[in-house]
Order: structure tokens, then C-alpha cells, then sequence
């Protein structure tokens, strides 16, 4: 397919998608969709001449037809098993192929008020939530797969956490493709509103455990209110084959504190665009991240802090662990404001080249308009430390549990700022399935 | 015989630093091996423990009966041979603990002993972190980091007897520490001796020789053992400095 190819389909395509929509097709939700189509109609497939995508070459995914309609699937309750994490009280909405399976998910009691449930019966509800904050920070303008996401709406998940309200237990959300033959794509969008004095635990899963070709294309946005807490993990474990196109933008009032974790064993190709605004005063935010990809894996994480107001804190650590022919990109951009005095913002990237065919692209980016503030940066790409593993081995321990340890130490850092202890072990699992067999 | 190395020599990028080491250690015995900076003895402890930068260009080294040189730095380890390292390496993310326990563990795999388990290995972290006054809380952080000298050293020792090797080269551990962690240091190491291990001390001065008393004492220099003797030598160096061995005189006197 070419460039025009891929937008074409999805245009012409438009009217195969109402249809299945059936009797959800709500008025004042559906016109968004099409607003959304004229705008993505309209915009221009990246290039590796655009600055946000100089590193990130789309070709490999856009030249897929993706079938827009994903093939029925059913999944056996071991496989959704598999990417639960042991000993986790917690809310559970399983996905399949982007459709919300009641049948599968897991509620447990709630606070009054709360709602977990699925993007599809809010649009049919019209609720006035959905249709305050929908598309108010992930805006379409500027960005082709968010315009894509828009037009195509169908599900996703939807979490609105009312005023004061806690939810103790995380919502765990599993977005579970299940491919064959057929290539296809799917479009979750997300909503979480936490308002003011809440406080939330969202885990946004993606998952696969075969090696079908997909493409998930998401849009998450995140409103976090005045003094409200909400404590985000993104973590992707997608088929290798597959394609993942992940934005998320949050909003964050007054003395709100956000953290996020981005943790990844990729897919062929992800993108994932985070970005976080500050828009009152004595908020905090901190975006980690942590990747391993292989063979010939890439993987793009771009983020955004948009220090808008005086006052907020910033804390972003991303690493990368890279085996084989992996490439990655870092592209971390900390926007301090005019009038954004006192702010803190700390950025780090560091990677770890495993081989000397992997490649790593780090690129910080510090945009300071504001006099009274502390800012730093700093990115390396090194190997592991040799001096380390001899002086490892110097105690019988092996090359590849040497290897190992080094690598779950260099993973320590983002690891154990995460909260759920359960969680960490799931990862710290990943890392030794990966790197001590 | 634990060990004897026969005309050793070797190289790193190119420039020969061992011309020629002949040593016997048997069970049971202290060696010190001394001299002046640049003679060789870090690069002959390196060697022992397998540092990958170093050629070997000539000679053998046997230890208990195995070719040393054909074994990997870790089965060297398992195979009960320790290096304390003059510069302890910082491991930010690995805790002291889990280094020791995967290393026993790893070991006691290596010589088909069953792993130990949580509490047989607590037992055994608490009992010998009292030989080197190492406080508890040492366990749970990272590997050196952050550590004075002094703890570094004590660190050393302190692993050395969790792992409990039959022979222990100790490479200037000796080097930037009080006179108060000197003596922590060196008494680790007695209670540690025994008649089937054996220590190499390799050291600048006399000074620890003192607290760790060698039953022989070799100075290297310019790639060579060119004086052997008794514990007595150690003084004579110390007394009379390296000078009167670079001049030429080089007989053995054992």
C-alpha cells in the first residue's frame, strides 16, 4: 500500500464501520466520528522530514491493509490468566480483538458513584462525562492517528472517579489480540476522569500470546483533578508481529499527582506518544519507562511535559534494553512556560546495547522560557559494565546469570518506583524469562 | 600441592608484565608477595583470577591438581579460589545479599550440593558478618555503593568468608585503610585460615604483615620473584625500602 493507499482505505471504509455500528450510532457522538474523518482526510501521513518523526519511519506499518472490522475470537480463561498478576486484588475488563467482554471482566464492589465500565455504553448512554472531556486533550488536529482513533471509535475503557472518591483496589484492563490468518486493526479508546480528591490505579495491558499481525492504534486521555491521584502503567507485551500506535495525553489540575509507567517488550513497530500538562499550580508528574526489545524490534517512545504553570514537578526516567538488531528511540521534550517559575524538572534516558548491531536514538529535549527554575537532563548508551560481571563471575557466578543480574539491577530504577508489589514481581519475572534461561 | 605456577608470563596490549613466576603454595601456608609499585603483582592476581585483558604467552599454573588456566573466571571461583580486589567494583541494583546468595548458590550447583535455603543462608550472612564487624544493614544495599575504603575492604573479606575458598589472594586489601579497619581486616582473615587453605597476601608494605603473619615472604620485581625468605624479610624490606633489590641483588636465600 502506499501513503495514499492507507488513507484511502480507511476513508473509504467509513460507511463498512457505521454499519457496524448497528443501533449505537448516537447523534451527538457520531458527528465527532465524522468531524474527526474530514480531519484525518485532511492531514498528512509522517515522514522522516517531520521533526517528531525523524528517527520513526511509518512505512513498514501503513504498507498492511488492516482489515477495519477484527475477526470474532474467543479466548480460553488461561489465556487472559496468563497476564494476570498473582496475589492482586483488583478490578479486572478484558478486552478481545477491542471489544469489551463483560463476560470475562471482573468487578468488584466499587464506592458509590464510581464507574468502570466500557467507552461503548457511555456513547450509548450519552454521558454527559464522555461528551465533557472526549476529545479535549487528545486532540485530532496535529495528529492523523488520533483523527484515526476518533473516526473509529467504538470501545474502550471508560472510568470516571467522582469527587473525594478512592478506589483502593487497581483497575487492571486487558487488551487481548487474538489474531490468525486475517490482519486486522484495533482502535481502544480510553477516558479516565479522576476529579477533584480522587484517587485511582489504572493498569492499561496489551497483550497478545500469539504472533498474529495487528495493528492497535490507541488514544488514552486522562483528566486528573485538583488534588486527585492517579498512578498509570501502560505495559505491552504484543506479538512481535504486530504494530502498536499508543497516545496518551493527561491533564492535570491543580496540585493533582500523576505518575506513569511505560513498560514494554514491544511489538515490530510502537510508537507511543506520551504527553502530560500541568495546568494549575503544585502539580506532580512523573513519567517512567522501560524497554527490551529484540531481533529486529523498534520501539519509539516520545513524551512531552508541558510545564504550563508555577510550581509543578517533573520526573521522567526512561531506559532501554537492547538485544539483536533492536532499534530505539527516545524523544523526551520538557516545555517550561513563561510562566511556569519554580519549576523542577529532572529527564533521564539511559540504554543498554546488548549487541553491537542494536541501535539506540536518544534525543532530550529541554525548552526553557521561564528564568527561576531547576531543570536537568542527560541520556547515555553504553554496554553492560564489564568490570561488574568479571567481578560477578569472580565470585562463581555464571556469564548469563552475571548478564542477568546486571540487567535486573540497570531495570531497578524504573522497576521499584511502581507501587503494586505484585506488579513488580510480574516484571521482574519478565526479566528473567528473557535474560536467565 | 594447591598451587604451583611454573614460568609464567604475561601480557597485556602487547607489553610483558609477567617474564617468568615460579611459586609453590601448599595447603595450610600464608604467602606474602611484595614489591615495589609496577613489578607485577596486581597483574599476577589478575591472572590467578582470570581477568580476561591479560595473555598468558608462556607457562603453566596448576591449582589443586586442575590446569588453572583452562578454567573460566567463575569455575575458578567454584572451584574455591577467591580474589579480593584492590579496587571493589560498585554494583548499584544488586544488593550484597542477593550477589552472595546467588554466588553460593551457583557454587554449591557447580560441586552437586543442594542449594541452601532462605533461612540456612540468613544463618550463615549473620554468623560471618561478625568476623569483619560488617553492620547488618550493609546486607541489604547495593554492592559497594557508597561504601567508605574501608568498608569496601571489609566487604571483600566479608565475602570471602561466605564463600570460604580454599585459596585467597588478597591484592593490596591493605591499601587506604586505618589502622582500626587494618586490624578488623586482618584478624577476618586469621579466624579465617586453616590447614587445608591456603592465602596469598599481595601488598606494598610490611605493615599488614604484621596482623596476618606469612609463612613466606616473595618480592617480585620487574616481572620476577627475585628474593624468597621467611616472615623476617618483610622487615628487612621495610627497613631498608626496594632499593637494595633493584640494584641488582637478587639471590635467593631459601
Amino acid at each position: 500500500m502506499s501513503n495514499t493507499d492507507f488513507k484511502q482505505w480507511f476513508i473509504e471504509n467509513f460507511q463498512t464501520f457505521e454499519k457496524s455500528l448497528n443501533g449505537e450510532k448516537t447523534e451527538a457522538f457520531h458527528r465527532i466520528r465524522k468531524d474527526a474523518l474530514s480531519k484525518f482526510s485532511s492531514l498528512n501521513i509522517p515522514t522522516l522530514k517531520d521533526e517528531e518523526w525523524k528517527y520513526t519511519n511509518i512505512s513498514p506499518v501503513i504498507k498492511h491493509t488492516f482489515n477495519i472490522i477484527p475477526p470474532e475470537a474467543d479466548a480460553v480463561p488461561e489465556i487472559i490468566g496468563k497476564f494476570l498478576f498473582d496475589n492482586l486484588e483488583h478490578h479486572l475488563l478484558v478486552f478481545i480483538n477491542g471489544e469489551f467482554r463483560k463476560d470475562l471482566s471482573r468487578l468488584s464492589e466499587l464506592p458509590n458513584g464510581v464507574e468502570v465500565g466500557s467507552l461503548s455504553t457511555a456513547i450509548k448512554n450519552n454521558h454527559p462525562v464522555l461528551l465533557k472531556h472526549f476529545g479535549k486533550y487528545a486532540e485530532d488536529s496535529n495528529n492523523l492517528f488520533t483523527a484515526l482513533n476518533s473516526a473509529y471509535t467504538k470501545d474502550g475503557a471508560f472510568i470516571l472517579v467522582p469527587k473525594g472518591k478512592i478506589v483502593e483496589d487497581p483497575i487492571h484492563i486487558i487488551f487481548l489480540n487474538i489474531a490468525g490468518e486475517e490482519k486486522f486493526i484495533t482502535q481502544p479508546r480510553n477516558l479516565f476522569i479522576a476529579e477533584d480528591n480522587s484517587q485511582v490505579t489504572v493498569i492499561e495491558h496489551y497483550a497478545s500470546d500469539s504472533d498474529g499481525i495487528y495493528l492497535s492504534n490507541t488514544v488514552t486521555e486522562i483528566f486528573v483533578g485538583e488534588n486527585a491521584i492517579v498512578d498509570h502503567i501502560k505495559l505491552q507485551e504484543e506479538s512481535l508481529k504486530s504494530f502498536h500506535i499508543g497516545r496518551m495525553e493527561v491533564d492535570q489540575e491543580r496540585n493533582s499527582n500523576f505518575s506513569s509507567h511505560l513498560i514494554s517488550t514491544g511489538a515490530e513497530f510502537s510508537r507511543n506518544e506520551f504527553t502530560t500538562r500541568f495546568n494549575g499550580e503544585g502539580g506532580e508528574s512523573m513519567l517512567n519507562g522501560l524497554f527490551m526489545i529484540s531481533e529486529n524490534q523498534f520501539f519509539d517512545a516520545h513524551t512531552m511535559i508541558d510545564h504550563a504553570m508555577p510550581r509543578c514537578n517533573s520526573h521522567e526516567h526512561y531506559k532501554g534494553i537492547l538485544q539483536d538488531k533492536a532499534r530505539g528511540v527516545f524523544n523526551g521534550k520538557v516545555m517550561v512556560r513563561p510562566d511556569a517559575q519554580k519549576t523542577n524538572a529532572f529527564q533521564e534516558n539511559n540504554s543498554i546495547l546488548l549487541s553491537d548491531d542494536a541501535v539506540m536514538n536518544s534525543k532530550p529535549q529541554l525548552e526553557i522560557f521561564a528564568d527561576d527554575v531547576k531543570c536537568s537532563h542527560g541520556a547515555t548508551v553504553g554496554k553492560l559494565d564489564e568490570e561488574a560481571k568479571f567481578y560477578l563471575k569472580s565470585r562463581g557466578i555464571g556469564e548469563e546469570a552475571a548478564t542477568a543480574m546486571l540487567i535486573h539491577a540497570f531495570a531497578s530504577d524504573v522497576i521499584k518506583t511502581i507501587k503494586i508489589e505484585p506488579l513488580r514481581e510480574y516484571l521482574e519475572e519478565i526479566i528473567t524469562k528473557r535474560f536467565n534461561q | 600441592m594447591l598451587l604451583e605456577i611454573k614460568n609464567l608470563h604475561a601480557s597485556i596490549d602487547g607489553n610483558e608484565i609477567l617474564k617468568g613466576i615460579d611459586l609453590k603454595v601448599d595447603a595450610g601456608e600464608v604467602h606474602a608477595i611484595m614489591g615495589p609499585n609496577g613489578s607485577g603483582k596486581s597483574t599476577l592476581a589478575s591472572v590467578l583470577a582470570g581477568r580476561e585483558e591479560y595473555e598468558v604467552t608462556q607457562g603453566e599454573i596448576w591449582y589443586n591438581g586442575k590446569n588453572l588456566l583452562e578454567l573460566s573466571p567463575e569455575d575458578r571461583a567454584r572451584e574455591g579460589l577467591f580474589l579480593a580486589f584492590q579496587y571493589p567494583v560498585e554494583i548499584p541494583g544488586v544488593s550484597n545479599t542477593n550477589l552472595l546468595k546467588t554466588a553460593v548458590n551457583e557454587i554449591r550447583k557447580y560441586r552437586g550440593e543442594e542449594e541452601l535455603d532462605a533461612m540456612e543462608f540468613l544463618e550463615l550472612l549473620k554468623e560471618k558478618s561478625k568476623l569483619v564487624e560488617l553492620d547488618q544493614k550493609f546486607l541489604s544495599r547495593s554492592v559497594n555503593e557508597g561504601f567508605s575504603g574501608g568498608e569496601k575492604k571489609r566487604n571483600e573479606i566479608f565475602q570471602m568468608a561466605v564463600l570460604n575458598p580454599k585459596l585467597a589472594i588478597l591484592d593490596e586489601t591493605d591499601s587506604g585503610l586505618d589502622i582500626d579497619a587494618l586490624r578488623i581486616v586482618a584478624n577476618g582473615v586469621n579466624k579465617l585460615r586453616g590447614k587445608d587453605k591456603a592465602i596469598i597476601v599481595v601488598t606494598h608494605y610490611q605493615r599488614l604483615l604484621n596482623y596476618i603473619v606469612p609463612d613466606f615472604v616473595h618480592v617480585l620485581y620487574n616481572g620476577r620473584i627475585v628474593k624468597s625468605g621467611g616472615k623476617e624479610l618483610a622487615l628487612e624490606l621495610e627497613e631498608k625500602g626496594y632499593d637494595w633489590i633493584k640494584n641488582g641483588k637478587s639471590e635467593v636465600t631459601v
